[in-house]
Order: structure tokens, then sequence, then C-alpha cells
């Protein structure tokens, strides 16, 4: 296991050397002068002109340049804004909380309900409790999800006006951050009474809600085709024969024999899932005019704000290849035999 | 192969209808010129967001209104059916040359990788891993950035998006294949490295690779959509479903229908072309359709 570890630790190097690679190149690849392009072709004095160069770090040879930049992505350290004139990550730290909050529930809703759904589909093979769930993961994953989520705004938020169709909280409530989650944060509000607590609370959850549908339909179907197929291989194998032979009950079979290594390989699916849920998140924030990273990313390509382009392509990408990584570490933990393999 | 292929796929109805949904969308996509009642970005100022048939009490009653404009208009006064209908051109266009282009460039990389082995394969699949740290949507993102938004930069960015599946899948076939005999027997007869890769072993990926081609177009078209919807992908007046999409969603309480049509039509081509691609992979791999 540990060389395994050390080997898969070793394999991230050549992918963060790429991806910093491209979050570099990225601003020299612009066609036209980048600087130019965001001081504007009008008013641009020489001293403006040489200020922007020396910010954006483009008037050293590439290899310095690169080295500079590496050196201060380790430190955090990704220069300013164009747009705010706030050092980037100040403007990440600010925003990723909501993301993570976003992310994080939409994955539980995935999770909490695609793993049960999978395990029915599979005991009730080729009965209607199959087709239907089939169907409607197959549904699920073939949506377009920025239309879903207006189709569910369309249903809560207009035809029953129960959920509120953008932000994280009512315009009233002005939360302060402490650990950023509003859900945890609603609790901490100083000086107040629990009613007024308890109503910035239901607030955030009503704002959290329709998002988190959205968000988390792909991963749900995904989750519970996996789920299903995984079990119903598992329900094959000779030891479930053997457990039946033995007079043992059908739920002692499927709950306590079969789940175990049915969710074996759900494991990976919360590295498969990242990808969508990077994805999803942009499209979601965009929709719902939730304040995290994906739309504050949007909205930086569209103002051509560079460093925010590659500090948020940077960031993200270094997460996802962490979060694979302790993703394959974790299912070598709990499957031995993939430690022999790659 | 062919005739149980062919019964596998017919007793899937799922893959039926997904079949008969895509050539339907085909149809509607080629001959758009013929069918679609106007010009997708002519402007009528007159009747401007105009509710579609079921919705248009007049439009029922007069039979001449309710036929010049069946799904209503948009916000500036473009007859929607048209903008559909020429947006499902736009929409398996860009699946079509997505499908291509990863699909072609990713199994010469596979068969490469697969075949040579050694650093070849290794620095092929470091490039895979960092492809895959770039979701779609980020890397539509560098692509836009460098190039500006349009349909160019959603075919590059979503080909690549989708590259590295081929390339994983081709390669895995080529490692299974490669110490096989057959493979082994045209070595033996002088067979040059070319020649094994394309004519030897490549029909032998054939199957997962139809599978994954066809599922490709579904990923293809959907992510297109979703950067169309953001603005990084097509660019209005362009009849790109998801564009129209962002376009109306401004007048999703007054007109709905200007938001839930462009959205269906995405989805039931996405819905067809993974219903087809599931019916395919059970009929041509046996194994699989015995564990359901």
């Amino acid at each position: 296991m540990f060389s395994f570890v050390i080997k898969r630790m070793l394999m991230i190097l050549p992918t963060l050397f790429g991806v910093s690679v491209i979050a570099f190149g990225l601003i020299r690849l612009v066609p036209g002068d980048p600087v130019l392009m965001m001081i504007g072709e009008r008013g641009a004095s020489p001293e403006a002109y040489a200020q922007m160069k020396a910010n954006l770090g483009l008037d050293k040879p590439i290899l310095v340049q690169y080295g500079k930049f590496v050196s201060h992505a380790i430190q955090l350290d990704f220069g300013t804004s164009i747009i705010s004139r706030r050092p980037v990550i100040e403007e990440f730290t600010s925003r990723f909380p909501a993301t993570l909050e976003l992310g994080l529930f939409s994955s539980f809703f995935a999770i909490l309900i695609g793993i049960p759904v999978g395990i029915l589909a599979a005991i009730r093979r080729n009965t209607w409790v199959d087709y239907s769930v089939m169907g409607a993961s197959l549904i699920g994953y073939s949506m377009p999800i920025f239309w879903w989520g207006l189709i569910l705004i369309l249903f809560f938020s207009i035809h029953l006006g129960i959920t509120p169709v953008s932000g994280r909280i009512a315009m009233e409530y002005d939360i302060p951050s402490v650990t950023g989650f509003l859900l945890i944060d609603t609790w901490l509000i100083p000086g107040a009474a629990f009613a007024e607590k308890w109503q910035a609370f239901v607030s955030s959850v009503r704002h959290l809600a329709l998002p988190t549908i959205a968000l988390g339909t792909i991963p749900l179907a995904t989750i519970a085709r996996m789920t299903r197929s995984s079990m119903l291989e598992v329900l094959g194998e000779d030891y479930i024969r053997t457990a039946k032979a033995k007079g043992l009950s059908r739920p002692r079979i499927v709950w306590i024999h079969a789940l175990k290594n049915a969710l074996v390989p759900v494991v990976t699916i919360i590295g498969l899932i990242l990808g969508s849920i990077v994805t999803g998140a942009i499209l979601t924030e965009t929709l719902f005019s939730w304040p995290g990273i994906g739309k504050w990313l949007i909205q930086s390509v569209t103002s051509r704000d560079y460093p925010v382009i590659q500090a948020g392509i940077l960031i993200t990408s270094v997460m996802i290849i962490f979060v694979n990584m302790l993703v394959d570490l974790a299912y070598a933990w709990v499957n031995p035999r993939m430690r022999i393999k790659t | 192969m062919n005739t149980t292929f062919w019964q596998g796929l017919k007793q899937n109805r799922g893959a039926v209808i997904g079949l008969v949904l895509i050539t339907v969308f085909a149809f509607l996509a080629i001959f758009a010129g013929l069918i679609a009642p106007y010009d997708p970005s002519e402007i009528f100022e007159k009747s401007l967001r105009l509710k579609p048939f079921w919705q248009n009490q007049e439009a029922l009653q007069s039979p001449h209104l309710g036929v010049s404009h069946l799904l209503g208009t948009d916000d500036v006064g473009r007859d929607v059916l048209s903008r559909l209908l020429y947006g499902a051109r736009v929409s398996l266009g860009i699946g079509t040359l997505v499908v291509l282009l990863s699909a072609s460039f990713g199994t010469v990389i596979g068969l490469i990788s697969g075949y040579y082995g050694g650093t070849v394969d290794a620095v092929i699949m470091r490039l895979v891993d960092i492809r895959m740290a770039l979701p779609s949507v980020l890397l539509a993102i560098v692509v836009v950035t460098i190039l500006g938004p349009g349909l160019s930069s959603t075919i590059i960015a979503v080909s690549t998006a989708s590259m590295p599946s081929f390339i994983r899948l081709v390669r895995a076939s080529v490692l299974a294949e490669k110490s096989k005999q057959y493979v082994q027997a045209s070595q033996t007869f002088g067979a040059s490295a070319f020649r094994q890769m394309f004519i030897t072993i490549l029909p032998n990926c054939a199957a997962p690779l139809i599978v994954q081609s066809t599922l490709g177009f579904s990923d293809g078209i959907l992510d297109a959509a979703a950067l169309g919807f953001l603005g990084l992908g097509a660019q209005p007046p362009t009849p790109e479903w998801g564009t129209m999409l962002a376009d109306s969603r401004a007048f999703i309480e007054s007109d709905p229908w200007l938001v839930t049509l462009p959205g269906l039509c995405i989805l039931f081509v996405v819905l067809a072309f993974n219903l087809f691609g599931d019916g395919l992979r059970d009929a041509l791999d046996p194994r699989l359709k015995r564990g359901q």
C-alpha cells in the first residue's frame, strides 16, 4: 500500500505541471496585446502600459515569468483582479464557500437518493420499479441542467411561489461570514434571537433547494445507474448463492452481504461526478445568480479579467487533481486488488 | 454477428425509439431549409412574442394566423418553429463534427499509445490526465479566452474534452488484442506497424468505438448547448438551442414556452442518442446483455 501511495502521489506531478503551463500560457496565447486589451486602446499612457505589463508579469523572459508564476501560485498570490482591483485570492476565498456549500449539498442529495434507489432497482430487477428508476435516470442523465433549473424555477418559484428565484439568502439578511456556509453562519449571528436565526436559516435553505436539485440531478442519475449494475453483479456471485443456500433471509443477504461489496466501485463515482459537479456548478450558479466561483469565472471571461481566469482554472484543476488522487487512494484502501494494477 | 446484432437491437425498445428519434431529427436538420416556414433570422416587427397555437385562442379560430407562426415568435419577432428547425441543424452539425474529430484523433492516439507502449504511452496518458483535470466548461473557458466565443471555439473545446474517452477506450482494446495470436501471426508475416495498427487490430476495437461515438454525440450536443447558454458558444443570432434559451430567460414568467421549447429539443436529442447508444452496447456486447 505504501509504495502505491507514493507512486500515485508522484503521478500527479506531471499533471500539476501541465495545468500550470495551461494557466500560464493562457494570457500569452491571447491574440493581440493583452496589456492593451485590458487597459483599453484609447487612454493608454506609457506609464500605465508599463505598470500593467509589470502587473501581469509580461516584462521578463518567458522562463523567468513561468518560474515567478509558479512560485507566486504556491504562495497563493495570483495578482489583482483587473475589474475589482482586489487580490484575486481574496475574491476567490470570499466566493469559494458558496460553491462548496452548493457542491456538497448536491453531492449529498445525489448520494442519499441515488444509492438506495439503485439498490431498489437491482433487487426489484425487471419489474416496474426497475424500469421506472432506469427510465427516470436515463432522462436525468440526458438533462440539460440549465434548462432543468429554469423548469424548476417555473414550477416552484413562479407557479407555486415557494422558492426564491436567485441568490443565497433574502436581501434583508446581512450574515457575517464565520464559516462561509450560510446554513451554519445563520446560527452564529451575534446578538440575534432564536426566531431571527431560525428565519434566516429557513431563508437560506429555501434559496439552496432548487440549485441543489438542479446540480444534483445528473450525479444522482449516474449514481443510481452505477449502484444498480454493481449490485446486480455482486448478487450474481457465488458467495451470495452460498448465503442463500445457508438459508439467510433476503434482506440480510442484500443489506449485509451484498451491499458492502457493491459499494466498492461506487467509491469511484465521487471522482467521476466531480467533473460534472464543477461544470454543473458553473451553469447552476449562472442560472440562479449564486455568488460562487462559477459565476465569477464566467463574468471574468466576459470582462477579460485574465488574472481571475488564470487563477480560477489553476485552483479548480488542482483541486480536481487532488480529489481524484484521494479517491484513488481510498479505492485502493478498500479494494486491495487495485494496488497491484497501474 | 450481424443477424444476432440486429435482432438484439430490434428487441431493445429503447434503442428503436432512440433510432427513430435520431432519424426524425436528422431529417428535420437536413431539410430545415424546405420545412421551415421562414428564415430563422427574419424579423416580424408586428408580432413580438406571439403565443404558440395551443395558447392562442385567436389563432385557433382563424386558421390563417395559426398557420403563420405555429410555435409563436420570440422577443424580437422571429418565428420560433423556424429557429428550432435550423437549431437542429446547428446542434446535430456540432455533434457530428465533434464525434468525427474526437473519434478520429482519439482512435489514432489511442492506437499509438497502446501499440507502442513505454514512454510514448506514458506521455500520452499524462496528457490525458491533464485534460481530465479540466472539465469541459473549464476547457471551453481556456479556448474561448484565446479564440473568442463562437461555434468554432465550441467545436474545438468539446472535441478536445471528449477525446480522452476515445483514447482510453482504444488503448485498452489494443492492449487486450496485442498479445493475441492473430496479431503475432501478422507480425511473423512481416506486417508493418501501420498495417498492424489500422488493419489488423483496429477492426477488432470497432464495437466499443461505435458505442462511444453514439454516446459522444449526446455529450457533445449537451456540452455545446451549455456553452451557448453561458454565452461562450454560438453567438446570437445563430439559432442554437442553448443560446435561444439564454436569450429568452428574461421572459420565463410571461412567455414560458420560449424557454421550454428549445430545452425540450435538447433533452429529446440527447435522450435519443443515449437510448440508442445503450441499446447498441447491449446488442454488441452479449456479455453485458446477459448481465442485465
